[in-house]
This record gives C-alpha cells, sequence and structure tokens, in this order.
C-alpha cells in the first residue's frame, strides 16, 4: 500500500502550552510529522498555541496558525485551509480532545475532512473507559474490577463492590489530573467530587487498587495491513500506584521472564487490534502480578506519548516519523530504517545497553502542595540516560536531574526511614539509597516499596560505592535498533564504560561545533531553550561546519538524532561534556562550544570549560561574570548613569537585617543560588525579612536584598550585538506589574503604553549595557519604569525565554542570528530589517501568556509572584492589543466570559483602578459583584455593584458563588501585607473551577478592555504566519 | 579472571562466573533480550560459545518451564553482566548456579559489543574461553584443534538413543527425526492433538514409519546440514510416500533431500526480532532465529530478490517459495507443489520469542489432513 494520493493538504493539531503532562515530547512528533509528510509532498497546515515550539516556525509548515487549540479558531481554519485530513495523534491528549470535539460538532463532516492515524471511533473507544473495558472484555483481556460514576451517589455505590483503597480517575484528563487514591471514605469523596468536577464529561472510574504490583509499558505500532510491532517495552522500577510520569522508568524491561514478556506483547497487539487504531503508534500500560503472574490491561493511548517519545529516543525507532508515514498510507515494510539504512521499519528494536529515565519535579515552588506520588502526575519535566548496564545508566540519570540543592535523605534512624518509603514521595530514592548504603536488607526495603528485588541489589551497589558502575574506561557507543547486528549508519551516541576504551564515533574533516542543551524541562527553564539549541544547530550546519548537540532531555527536538550532525545522549555536567568535547577534538578539527542557548546549564558550566581550555563561542565568560556578579554589575550601571533599584548583598543573616534599612522597605529577598527566581519573596517589614530569614536563611550562603519597586512596569527586551554593534529585536511590555516573575506575567509586544521617549531610552540603555557587558550573541536586559524613571532589574547574557515568542512577533529569528554572529560574522552582514524592532512589521500585535500549573498542586497558592511557576506560555497574535489579549487567555484555557457576573475585590491603593474595570464590564452588560469596601468605591462613582460577604462574614460568602458557577470573571489583587487568607481562598476556587481570575489591576484592565472590545472570546479572525511576515519578507532572513 | 580467545587472535577479558572449565566452540551472539535459559538449553547451540547481546543476564533466575531440552547444551556463555538470583518470583534457582552445575562455561564483564561488532564483520568462527592464565599460544592451539562448524554432524550428538512418544489420543501421528527437537516445538504439536513418536536421527526410513504415521516432522539441530547425507538419503525415501514438515535444520535437510544446495552464513540469524514475510498472505511475522546455515535461491543466489513467490526444479517437481527474511533476504520457507511438503528456516514454536507465527502449526496440520 502505497502513499495515498485521495488527499493533498493535511491539517496537524499541536498540543498548546507545555502543562504537566504535555511537555515537548509534542513538540518533537509534530516536527517529525511536518518534516515527512512535506516529504511526502503533501501541503501541511500547523496550529498550535505554543509560540516555543519549533513546529510553528514559519518552515515547517505551508501554513501556520498560532491560535488557541479550541473548536472555534481551528474551525475557522478549516473553513480558511480545507485540509483534506486531520493529523490528531501527534498532539496529545489536546489534539485528541479536539479531533473529538470537532468531528462531534460536525465540522469535519461539513468541510469534508477526514481523521488519519486514529479514526473517531478508536479515539472514542481508547479514551472512554466504558467502551475500552467491553472491547478489553472481547478481545479476552482482562482490567481491574471498575464502576464507573457520574455522581457522588453512584461512586459511593460502587464502593461497597470494589473496597478502600480505591483508585478514582476522571475521564478525558491529562496526565490523572484530578485523580487519586483513595485509603479513607473522607479522602474517597473528597477525590471523586473533584474528578466529577474536571472531568469533561463529569464521568469518574473507579478501579480496584492493584497498588505494588509491577507497571509496564509497550510501545506498539500498526500498519492499514494489520503488520504489528511492538517497539519498545518498558518498566516502572515504581511499582503500580505511582503515575508513570513520576515513576523512575527503565528501557527494555529488565524482570521479565521471555514466557511473561511474550504474553504482555501478545496482549499489546490484542489491545491495539481491538481498540482499532488502524495506523501508528500506541502506547498499552499494563499491570503485573509478579507472583500470581496475573496480567491487568491498565489503558491504552491510541496516539503518540510521552513514553513513545522517551521509546524512540530510547531505541532510535522515530515513531512518530514512522506513524505520519504510516497515516498516509504506507506499510512498515515500505519505510526505511534510517538508523541501519539497510532493513526496513518492520522490525522490533533490540538493544545492548540500558535506558532510565528520571522524572523532574518542582515541589519547592509550591509550599503546601503535597509531595507525594500518586495517580495523578506531578512531574515537570524528565531526563533520561543510556548507559552499557541499569548501573551506569541509573547514575548517569541521577546526575543528569540537576537538582539546585543537592539532594540528600534526613537522617533518621532506619525503621523512620522504611516508614516513610511505605507512601511514595519524590525523595524515595534518596531514603532508599541511604539506607541500602547503611547495609538495610534488600527484603525490607521491597517490603516497604514493592519494588523489585533485583533493581534494589543494582541500587545496593550504587549505594555503597557511586563509582562502582563506571569502572573502566569511557566509551561511546552508538544507538543501533539493532544490538550491532547490522552497522549504524546514524551518528547517535551515548557513554558507557568498559574495560578498554573503545568508540564508534565517525565525524566528517568540517570543523565541529558543541552545542550545549538546556538538560531536563522544568519550571523556569523549558522548551524555549531546546528551540534555541536547535535553531543553533540549523545554522551551524548551515555554515558549513558540523553540529554536535550534547543533552539529556527525551522530549525534546534537540535530541532527535536529525536534529544534529553528531547527537550525544548526556548528562550536562562538566565531566561529561568534557569527554565528549576531548573526544571531538581527539578526532577532527574542533572549532568550539556554544554556552549561550540552553539556559543557565551550559552558562554554569562554561567557567569550567574556559578554565579546561575549552574555546567558547560568543560572548565570554568574562562578560557572563561581568552581567551575573551583582557588584560588578552595578557598578557599571553606574559608570553607564542608569540606575537599578537600591540592593545589598549580605552574607549573613543578622547582616541582612542590618542593611535592610539602608535599603528600605519593601525588600524582594533571596538567595544568591536562586534559579528561575526561586525562594524569592518580598517582604514588607523587618519582622517579615526576619521570618523570611528564618525559613530560607537556613540554607547558608549570601542573601540578595532589592528595594522592591511597587506599581512599576516592567519591561524586557531581547538584543542581538556583535560586540560592535547592537539590534533590538523587541522590546516586550508586562501586562502584570514587577513584581510578577517575567515568565509568570502576560506581556505584550509591541509595548502598548510605553511613549516613544521611554521606548528611546529602553534601546540607549540596552545598546550600552550591551556594549559595556561585552556581548556577543543574544542579551535579555529586565527593566522596571516607576514614576516616569527607568531601572534595570537584570540582564543576561543568553537567549531568553522570550527569543522564540519575540522570533514569531516579529518575524526575525533571533536564535540563528545569534549563533551567526557567535560564529564571526558581523551584524552589519546579516542584512536585518531596519526600522523600530518588533514594530511596524505588518500591523499585528503580540500578547505572550503564561500557563500555571495550579490545579495540580492543591493546597498551595494561585497567586503569581516574583518566584516563576508557570511550565508554558501561549501566544495571541491580532490586529489590536484587546484582541491578542483575548486570544491569549483563551489558548491559556480560560477563555474570557462575553457576559455575565464579574466580581471585584482589591486592595486599598487598587480601589480607584478597580472603578475602571466596573465601569467598562457595567457598559459590557456584565453584572457587578465586589467585597464591601472595593464596592463601596465602585457605587460612590456611580457603577451599581452589589456587596458580598467575605468568608468570615458568613455564608453565602464570594467562595459559595463561586462555586455555584454563578461568577463568570474575578478581579482579585492581593492585600499587600500577610493576611492573605480570602484571597488565597478565592483564587483556588477560580483555579478549580477555571473561572479567568486576575490577579493584578494591570491585567483586569486588559481583561476588561478585551470583553469591551466586541465582546471577545478569543475567537476573532485567525492569521496565517507566512502571510503576516510576507512584509518584507523577513522569514527569509536564514 | 578469564578471557575469550578467537581463532583470528582476537582476545576480550572477563570474569568467569561458570563452571570452572575452559571451553571451545564456534564463538555466535544472539540478539533477544530475554529467554537465556531457553537459549542454553536449545539443543541447536551444541558446540557453540552464546554470546548475549542484552548486557544483563539472569535477572529472573531460572525455571523447569523454560528449558528447550533435559539439559544445557551450549558450551559457554558469554556476557557483560551476569547475575546469580534465585529469588525472582519465578525462579527456581539462580541462573549462575545453574550454568555451573550443567558445566557451561560462562565468562562476564566482557565488552560483548565489542565482541559482537567482530564476529559480525570478521563472521562467526572458533574460539575458547579460557582462564587468565593460559598463555595466547596454548590457546590458539586449543582451538585450531576444535573442528569448523562447517562440515560437522552434530546431529548424533544430541539425539535421543531411543524412541520415545508423546501425547495421546486419536489425532495424526507424527514420526519426528529428532536431530535435537526443543520442548517448545513438541508443547506446540501436542497442544493440537498430535501423537508425536521422537526417532533417533540414525533412524531408517522403514523405522520411522513402521508405525504408520501421518506425516514425518524434521526438527531443528545443530551443525551442519551438508554433513547429514544418511538424514537426507532417509528423508528422500520418504518424500512423496508421506507429508514431510520441518523446522530449522530440519528445514535444510528436506531441502538437500530434493536436490537444492545450503550454505553458511556468515554469522548466522540469532535472536527474535527479524521479520519475515509469508508470502501467501503477505503479512509480517517477527521471529524467533537460531540457525547458521540457510538455503539457496532457485539460481544459486543467497538472496531473494523480489516478494513473488519463486519457484525451484526439485528432484520431486516443483518447489515454491513460501516465506522470507526481510533483514537479510534469505530463504525463510518453502513447500513443494507435487508433493506435501512444507518446511521453514525460523523457529514458528518461539521458545524464546514472539508467537506471531505459532499458525504454521496449524498449516503444517492442515496440510497433513488434506493429504490424508
Ligand atoms: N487499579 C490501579 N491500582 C493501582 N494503581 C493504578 C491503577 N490504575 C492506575 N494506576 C496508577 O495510576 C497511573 C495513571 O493511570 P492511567 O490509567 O495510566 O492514567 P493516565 O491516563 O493518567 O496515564 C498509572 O501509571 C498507575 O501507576
Ligand atoms: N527591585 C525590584 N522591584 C520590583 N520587582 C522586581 C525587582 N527585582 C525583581 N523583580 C521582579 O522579580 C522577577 C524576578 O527577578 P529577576 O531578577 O528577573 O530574577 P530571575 O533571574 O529569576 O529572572 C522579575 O521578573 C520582576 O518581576
Ligand atoms: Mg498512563
Ligand atoms: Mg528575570
Amino acid at each position: 500500500m502505497p502513499r495515498r494520493d485521495d488527499i493533498e493538504k493535511i491539517l496537524i493539531v499541536g498540543s498548546g502550552p507545555i502543562v504537566i503532562g504535555q511537555a515537548a515530547e509534542f513538540d518533537y512528533s509534530g516536527v517529525q510529522a511536518c518534516k515527512v509528510l512535506r516529504e511526502e509532498g503533501y501541503e501541511v497546515v500547523l496550529v498550535n498555541s505554543n509560540p516555543a515550539t519549533i513546529m510553528t516556525d514559519p518552515e515547517f509548515a505551508d501554513s501556520t496558525y498560532i491560535e488557541p487549540l479550541l473548536p472555534g479558531p481551528v474551525r475557522q481554519v478549516i473553513e480558511r485551509e480545507r485540509p483534506d485530513a486531520l493529523l490528531g495523534t501527534l498532539g496529545g491528549q489536546t489534539a485528541l480532545n479536539l479531533a473529538k470535539a470537532l468531528h462531534d460538532d460536525g465540522t469535519l463532516a461539513e468541510f469534508g475532512v477526514s481523521l488519519i492515524g486514529a479514526d473517531y471511533d478508536a479515539i472514542a473507544c481508547a479514551e472512554d473507559r466504558e467502551l475500552f473495558r467491553a472491547a478489553m472484555d472481547g478481545a479476552g483481556l482482562r482490567m481491574p474490577r471498575s464502576a464507573i460514576a457520574t455522581s457522588l451517589h453512584a461512586a459511593r455505590d460502587a464502593l461497597g463492590e470494589l473496597g478502600l483503597p480505591c483508585v478514582v480517575r476522571p475521564a478525558y484528563t491529562l496526565g490523572g489530573r484530578g485523580g487519586g487514591i483513595a485509603y479513607t471514605d473522607e479522602q474517597f469523596e473528597r477525590i471523586v467530587a473533584q474528578g466529577l468536577e474536571v472531568s469533561p464529561i463529569g464521568q469518574v472510574l473507579l478501579d480496584e487498587s492493584v497498588i505494588g504490583w509491577g507497571e509496564f509499558e509497550l510501545e506498539v505500532m500498526r500498519d492499514r495491513a494489520d503488520n504489528v510491532v511492538i517497539v519498545c517495552s518498558i518498566e516502572n522500577v515504581d511499582p503500580m500506584g505511582v503515575h508513570t510520569g513520576d515513576s523512575v522508568t527503565v528501557a527494555p524491561q529488565q524482570t521479565l521472564p521471555d514466557h511473561l514478556y511474550q504474553r504482555l506483547r501478545d496482549q499489546a497487539i490484542a489491545v491495539i487490534r481491538a481498540v482499532g487504531v488502524e495506523t501508528g503508534g500506541s502506547n498499552v500500560q499494563f499491570a503485573v502480578n509478579p507472583d500470581s503472574e496475573e496480567v491487568l490491561v491498565i489503558e491504552m493511548n491510541p496516539r503518540v506519548s510521552r513514553s513513545s517519545a522517551l521509546a524512540s529516543k530510547a531505541t532510535g525507532f522515530p515513531i512518530a516519523k514512522i506513524a505520519a508515514r504510516l497515516a498516509v498510507g504506507y506499510r512498515l515494510d515500505e519505510i526505511d530504517n534510517d538508523i541501519t539504512g539497510v532493513t526496513p521499519a518492520s522490525f522490533e528494536p533490540t538493544i545492548d545497553y540500558v535506558v532510565v529515565k528520571w522524572p523532574r519535579f518542582a515541589f519547592e515552588k509550591f509550599p503546601g502542595a503535597d509531595p507525594t506520588l500518586t495517580t495523578h502526575m506531578k512531574s515537570v519535566g524528565e531526563a533520561m540516560s543510556i548507559g552499557r548496564t541499569f548501573g551506569q545508566a541509573f547514575a548517569k540519570a541521577l546526575r543528569s536531574r540537576e537538582l539546585d540543592r543537592a539532594a540528600a535523605a534526613a537522617p533518621l534512624p532506619d525503621e523512620e526511614l522504611l516508614e516513610r518509603l511505605r507512601t511514595p514521595s519524590v525523595d524515595r530514592y534518596e531514603m532508599l539509597l541511604e539506607l541500602l548504603a547503611r547495609g538495610t536488607a534488600i527484603e525490607a526495603v521491597h517490603e516497604a516499596t514493592s519494588i523489585d528485588p533485583w533493581f534494589l541489589r543494582e541500587l545496593a551497589a550504587i549505594a555503597r560505592d557511586p563509582g562502582s558502575p563506571f569502572a573502566g574506561a569511557r566509551s561511546f557507543r552508538s544507538v543501533d535498533t539493532c544490538a550491532a547486528e547490522f552497522p549504524a549508519q546514524t551518528p547517535y551516541y551515548y557513554s558507557g564504560w568498559e574495560r578498554r576504551k573503545a568508540s564508534e564515533v565517525r565525524r566528517g574533516a568540517k570543523e565541529s561545533v558543541v552545542i550545549l542543551g538546556s538538560g531536563p524541562n522544568r519550571i523556569g527553564q523549558g522548551i524555549e531553550f531546546d528551540y534555541c539549541c536547535v535553531h543553533a544547530a540549523m545554522t551551524v550546519r548551515d555554515s558549513g561546519r558540523e553540529a554536535v548537540m550534547i543533552n539529556c532531555n527525551p522530549e525534546t527536538v534537540s535530541t532527535d538524532y536529525d536534529t544534529s550532525d553528531r547527537l550525544y545522549f548526556e548528562p550536562l555536567t562538566l565531566d561529561d561534556v568534557l569527554a565528549v568535547i576531548e573526544h571531538e577534538a581527539e578526532l577532527g578539527p574542533f572549532a568550539g562550544v556554544i554556552v549561550q542557548f540552553g539556559g543557565q546549564t551550559p552558562l554554569k558550566l562554561a567557567a569550567g570549560l574556559q578554565r579546561a581550555g575549552v574555546p567558547l563561542l560568543g560572548t565570554s565568560v568574562g562578560a557572563i561574570d561581568l552581567a551575573e556578579d551583582r557588584g560588578r554589575f552595578g557598578a557599571l550601571l553606574d559608570s553607564l548613569g542608569y540606575s537599578a533599584p537600591p540592593y545589598a548583598v549580605a552574607a549573613s543573616v543578622r547582616d541582612a537585617l542590618a542593611s535592610a534599612d539602608a535599603v528600605g522597605y519593601p525588600l524582594l529577598v533571596r538567595p544568591s543560588y536562586v534559579l528561575g527566581g526561586r525562594a524569592m519573596e518580598i517582604v514588607y517589614s523587618p519582622e517579615g525579612l526576619a521570618d523570611y530569614l528564618e525559613r530560607e536563611g537556613a540554607a547558608g550562603g549570601e542573601i540578595y536584598l532589592d528595594r522592591f519597586l511597587e506599581d512599576a512596569t516592567e519591561v524586557d527586551v531581547d538584543a542581538l550585538c556583535d560586540g560592535q554593534d547592537v539590534w533590538i529585536g523587541g522590546i516586550m511590555q508586562h501586562v502584570e506589574e514587577a513584581g510578577v516573575h517575567s515568565g509568570d506575567s502576560a506581556c505584550v509586544l509591541p509595548p502598548h503604553s510605553l511613549g516613544e521617549e521611554m521606548l528611546e531610552q529602553i534601546r540607549g540603555a540596552t545598546r550600552e549595557i550591551a556594549l559595556a557587558i561585552g556581548v556577543v550573541g543574544l542579551i535579555n536586559v529586565q527593566y522596571a519604569i516607576r514614576a516616569g524613571r527607568l531601572y534595570v532589574i537584570e540582564a543576561n547574557p543568553r537567549a531568553s525565554r522570550t527569543v522564540p515568542f519575540v522570533s514569531k512577533a516579529v518575524g526575525v529569528p533571533l536564535a540563528k542570528l545569534a549563533c551567526r554572529v557567535m560564529l564571526g560574522e558581523p551584524l552589519a552582514a546579516l542584512d536585518l530589517p531596519g526600522g523600530r524592532e518588533g514594530l511596524g512589521h505588518g500591523d499585528h500585535v503580540s500578547v505572550k501568556e503564561a500557563v500555571l500549573p495550579f490545579d495540580r498542586f492543591e493546597g498551595s497558592d494561585a497567586l503569581l509572584g516574583p518566584e516563576m511557576r508557570s511550565t508554558g506560555e501561549v501566544m495571541g497574535i491580532a490586529r489590536d492589543f484587546p484582541a491578542a489579549f483575548a486570544k491569549a487567555q483563551a489558548a491559556a484555557g480560560t477563555p474570557l466570559p462575553t457576559r455575565g457576573t464579574a466580581f471585584i475585590s482589591v486592595t486599598d491603593d487598587d480601589k480607584a483602578g478597580a472603578f475602571a474595570i466596573a465601569q467598562i464590564l457595567h457598559d459590557s452588560g456584565f453584572r457587578i459583584l465586589a467585597t464591601r469596601g472595593t464596592a463601596h468605591t465602585i457605587s460612590r462613582m456611580g457603577v451599581p455593584v452589589e456587596p458580598l460577604n467575605k468568608i468570615g462574614e458568613g455564608s453565602p460568602h464570594v467562595v459559595d458563588w463561586i462555586e455555584r458557577g454563578d461568577v463568570d470573571i474575578i478581579v482579585n489583587t492581593p492585600t499587600g501585607v500577610g493576611a492573605r487568607a480570602d484571597g488565597r481562598e478565592i483564587r483556588r476556587a477560580a483555579v478549580a473551577h477555571r473561572i479567568p481570575c486576575l490577579t493584578t489591576l494591570a491585567a483586569g484592565v486588559s481583561a476588561a478592555r478585551a470583553i469591551a472590545r466586541a465582546g471577545l472570546d478569543g475567537e476573532g479572525e485567525v492569521l496565517c504566519l507566512q502571510r503576516l511576515h510576507d512584509d518584507g519578507d523577513r522569514t527569509a532572513v536564514e | 579472571m578469564s578471557f575469550v580467545y578467537l581463532e583470528d587472535g582476537a582476545r576480550f577479558e572477563g570474569a568467569s562466573c561458570g563452571a570452572a572449565v575452559a571451553a571451545v566452540g564456534e564463538v555466535v551472539f544472539n540478539t533477544g533480550m530475554s529467554g537465556y535459559q531457553e537459549s542454553v538449553s536449545d539443543p541447536s547451540y551444541a558446540r557453540q560459545l552464546l554470546t548475549f547481546t542484552y548486557p544483563h543476564i539472569g535477572n529472573y533466575g531460572v525455571s523447569t518451564r523454560a528449558m528447550e531440552s533435559e539439559r544445557a547444551w551450549a558450551r559457554g556463555a558469554i556476557m557483560r553482566s551476569a547475575c546469580d538470583r534465585e529469588d525472582a518470583p519465578s525462579a527456581e534457582r539462580g541462573w549462575l548456579e545453574w550454568l555451573t552445575d550443567c558445566g557451561v562455561c560462562a565468562i562476564t564483564d566482557v565488552d560483548t559489543r565489542a565482541l559482537v561488532m567482530h564476529v559480525r564483520d570478521a563472521g562467526a568462527m572458533r574460539g575458547g574461553i579460557f582462564p587468565a592464565d593460559i598463555a595466547p599460544d596454548a590457546a590458539a592451539s586449543v582451538v585450531a584443534a576444535e573442528p569448523e562448524m562447517a562440515g560437522q554432524d552434530l546431529a548424533r550428538e544430541v539425539t535421543p538413543a531411543r524412541v520415545s512418544r508423546h501425547g495421546d489420543g486419536d489425532g495424526p501421528l507424527i514420526a519426528v527425526v529428532d536431530t535435537g527437537i526443543k520442548s517448545s516445538m513438541v508443547r506446540e504439536l501436542v497442544r493440537r492433538g498430535v501423537r508425536l513418536e521422537l526417532h533417533p536421527c540414525t533412524a531408517t526410513a522403514a523405522e520411522l514409519t513402521a508405525a504408520d504415521p501421518d506425516a514425518v516432522f524434521l526438527a531443528n539441530g545443530p551443525g551442519d546440514p551438508a554433513a547429514l547425507d544418511y538424514v537426507v538419503d532417509t528423508v528422500r525415501e520418504l518424500v512423496g510416500q508421506r507429508p514431510i514438515l520441518g523446522i530449522c535444520l530440519g528445514h535444510q535437510l528436506l531441502c538437500r533431500a530434493v536436490g537444492l544446495e545450503t550454505f553458511k552464513l556468515p554469522f548466522g540469524h540469532r535472536g527474535a526480532n527479524h521479520p519475515v514475510r509469508d508470502l501467501a498472505t503477505g503479512r509480517i511475522e517477527i521471529t524467533s532465529q537460531n540457525h547458521g546455515f540457510a538455503a539457496l535461491g532457485p539460481s544459486g543466489e543467497r538472496t531473494i530478490a523480489g516478494d513473488e513467490p519463486v519457484r525451484w526444479e526439485t528432484d520431486f517437481g516443483a518447489a515454491e517459495l513460501t516465506h522470507v527474511n526481510l533483514y537479510d533476504r534469505t530463504v525463510e520457507g518453502l513447500r513443494l507443489l507435487d508433493v506435501p511438503a512444507a518446511t521453514v528456516q525460523y523457529h514458528p514454536e518461539a521458545g524464546p520469542g514472539p508467537h506471531d507465527s505459532l499458525y504454521l502449526f496449524d498449516r503444517f496440520l492442515e496440510i497433513i489432513a488434506t493429504a490424508r
């Protein structure tokens, strides 16, 4: 069955913003699909709201729409582009749900769009627990006993059958969101209620618990001729009960005897056939009782997934790429395995190494959140490592995590630790290794954790001697899909330790450039940096050099073997990186290493690399230090005549209290090891500071104190500098005021209210600062404007989080240009667009909005602050600011209402502003509710408003209203000091019910304006990126 | 400490972990990721030193159900990271303890990937596992003394001394030329109601047909089919008299019996992931493989270009290609058109490996049924 000629135009739907449970893996799969389908001569239309993705780069599709992933906008795209088919299996749950919705509302039928990959029935069968169970019964496969409930009452009845503990899972949610394991009746009631709430179809599945059984996943592929292969088996070291996304996992499976593994294989094949996924990849999850050898099917995902990305990187078998070819008619045996070049894709990869995946968590950012691991995924990213043995892979994975602070087990007696191990938690492996190091019996640890003793024995060896896996010499091996049965054509390498040094690395004669990636996704360092690294690789290749990528994040495009000339899947530690660089240099000409694109991770290695004599391309280590050392940077600003907020660097807690008065309150405090605003707080008084030092000072190290600028407007600038000239890429005005981390605040480009004079000041300052630091490449400068005065907050001499957003907003590939500068080209040679940066490029406005994971961390306050908490971002592009803002809100998952009820409650300082908001909303036909104080101000100004009880004032109070669903939009600014209780409850309720909740006046005003502007709900006219930038043809800057 | 020494002088250090004996034989590698015990107890590995490409071997111990015969046949096991684990849920004993008791020489901590790449490029060759204190030239002469695999009759070494019967009921009776049949092959046939009569490989046509079997089955086994002319002659007598079915060595023996040629593959097929196309349905099976020799194509070619069921002219009429290997395009199965006979080169019974090809046993039984 060759390529389908009955379709010409294919619509690919992305997965939207990075959220817990849906990360960069869908950019990786989407990019592969785009490449393949265009190679095959199809016209590709892409929709995705996430600007930080490679797939939304104009060159990856024929028409790209950065629009909210909602039926409305996507329908518009379909109406406009008239695709023949929709490929919905590569954009995660989001794309799958969207495909389903567009079928249900008749859009697909109306425009004659066919679903390829998985058809409607298959999607429905896999996603609807009831249909799925029926299909499994039909295939003679067993699942945990279960019941489906659409009401709390029905759930209670079912519990009689199943008993506690009971696993509660909402239908159609991502990563188990809103689910959990109930051990007690109280927990049961709570979890079921919240499950019914978050499930888009108000349905929860109640499962008999098989906690402690082994958990296994198989990645299956099927073609139209019904040929089926298993790409990879994955074993969860953490048994059933810990979400696969939060489990440490190993490929291939290690503990099943062949007959049992073959049973899983047979069942996985039966599952994909029963569900009826015609072509493509699916992920099937099993629970296995190691003693009775019972096998239960847990679930199947009829699409590429986080696990399929992992399986692809683990085996070298590019699942998404092949799934895309299968979707357009090819058979597995008609597709080449490009790793060997000589064998077809209709085979099962076999590997001669071990792969370990470690989840990356971010609990430290969500005080109050429950750090135990359960059926509801909580990790924000992952690192993968490859070794010749499990020990090597596990130890490499440990160092790939890049924890901000070295993790260590609490110094507790064995019994205590064992007791804690019974409940899986983030630090379980630290405790486990500590116990094993103390010589605790394997049986005891197994009894507490149910982890297979084979793993525990391997871990015990590491615990006793961390160096043990690394006996011998580091050898570079290739990932070849076939355990060396055939020579590998693809340069995808890892290091393993053998008795004698060996290397399979083959390289050309061109000089090589090493690009350091950004490691596991985490809050503060996400996909944006991988985006930049990929652009660097493309640019290095275009420049006639060989691009060498080092990274350890399996989700990303940067770790796709055809992104660079050579990929080394390695941890980003100085040792591991130096080993690769030395090897590269040993084998051929080596130009140097690029540390500017991978965020803080490579930047932290810069000094060490220089000490080792490795040439750094671009900004020098000295310059980096000049920008990052607060003292030196402060002096530099003085010399240039720019002011920073008053600050002090305190060596000790006592010292901090002393210097605080000199700086002046309110203060922004943070420990010096801070990353992404980690542990940053605003304190308003010596008491507040003392309290902070109590909590954070303990960690030791210097403490930074800055005068906190209240009511200041924050501005972000990304610019290019070659040491002589500076080109401003974009100036972004934040919607939220300074004090909300730049990564968490919405921002607009071009700035909508700064005024030409201020913009000119900002340009001037950016130029002088970049030149004074001596930047060669990219620089990001953050400013705060208060009372018409410009303050410099910080300068980052590297690619920033906003580079992809700016590049897409202005149609200039900043990262690529920066890379060319770093490779020696002067700015003058880049024929950059003249005129004013980020302005005048078409008559459109771009808004970036952050996406926050509060809904996954019950108990933590859904409040924005100087510590970054967002996992991802979306972009809204429109003809004017309100429309773009509305699009961004919709894309972020909280569309603004067009009518209904608004609740307003603000601090005294904000009262005047609150009136303006009330006025606009009232004029747009909203009913206005407010807490007494706020209501008073508003009504005094003549706007009708109804006062509401605060929680303290008794029911029915504001939270009751929200819970009842009687509020459609909330403006709630935190009352300065302490006592945030009320606000906290309000925001929690808003998050739980997905009601837009604007926590700053500025954002409130923007929202009100957007609503007023023809009642925009984010479904304004859709815009095609390619056409947007056609004027001046800037996308051609390559 | 010990080391692997290959006849071309290559040397790979390791640590001894099995029986304290030196072992020589043909060094081969298997790319499967599970099923180590099945492989070592598979008679087809007789006189071979088996290298496991998967680094961790022994993880789930050993158990009776995983035996493919009564004993271990491979002479040696070469591993990257072997472990002895008797506390695995399905384990009756530890892997290394078992190897030692079976007298199988084993070595671990070997850079098996380096060894495999060497064999892949230079071809399967003789070699040995020796204690560290053996001098290289001593090792060299011991290895040189070991006869080459080509030309070896190993069937006599693994074949049973006397006839044995399996299965009951009134299902078809099949006489098996037991050149080293695997237990899972017996299991799959008996499960389908077949009665089996296992004969020593030296059995004559008369002995094989004495009980008036409905068919003759040619089993898998070790060594070079070209060295088994006495079996080949027996089979030739039976072609046309009884339906003939065969697997692996059995396939090669039928081929030679009807006048086709076999040849030695550079390093053989051993693993559980080779794609094979069934030309009757066009479907692809992921197969279990274990063979060092293969049949030549109709015009003496080693690989088959297309996916057409090409034909051979044999002494018993036309033979048609039924299965082809999509990795290296070698012959994986054929059937005779004028007399009831069909064989495959790979292992439909799995043990270890995927179950995609179990249907072949049903096909075999249909052939018997129609011939009846
Ligand atoms: N019946 C059960 N008993 C114990 N744990 C379970 C059960 N069902 C699921 N789990 C755990 O919950 C996790 C998530 O369940 P799953 O069905 O895979 O949902 P998701 O769609 O979020 O992946 C699984 O990885 C598994 O560890
Ligand atoms: N002096 C200040 N006054 C007001 N807000 C500030 C001040 N310093 C920092 N901030 C806020 O804190 C956020 C994080 O501070 P920043 O120095 O950018 O840390 P990071 O290195 O994490 O980006 C900024 O985005 C800004 O909103
Ligand atoms: Mg799952
Ligand atoms: Mg910042």
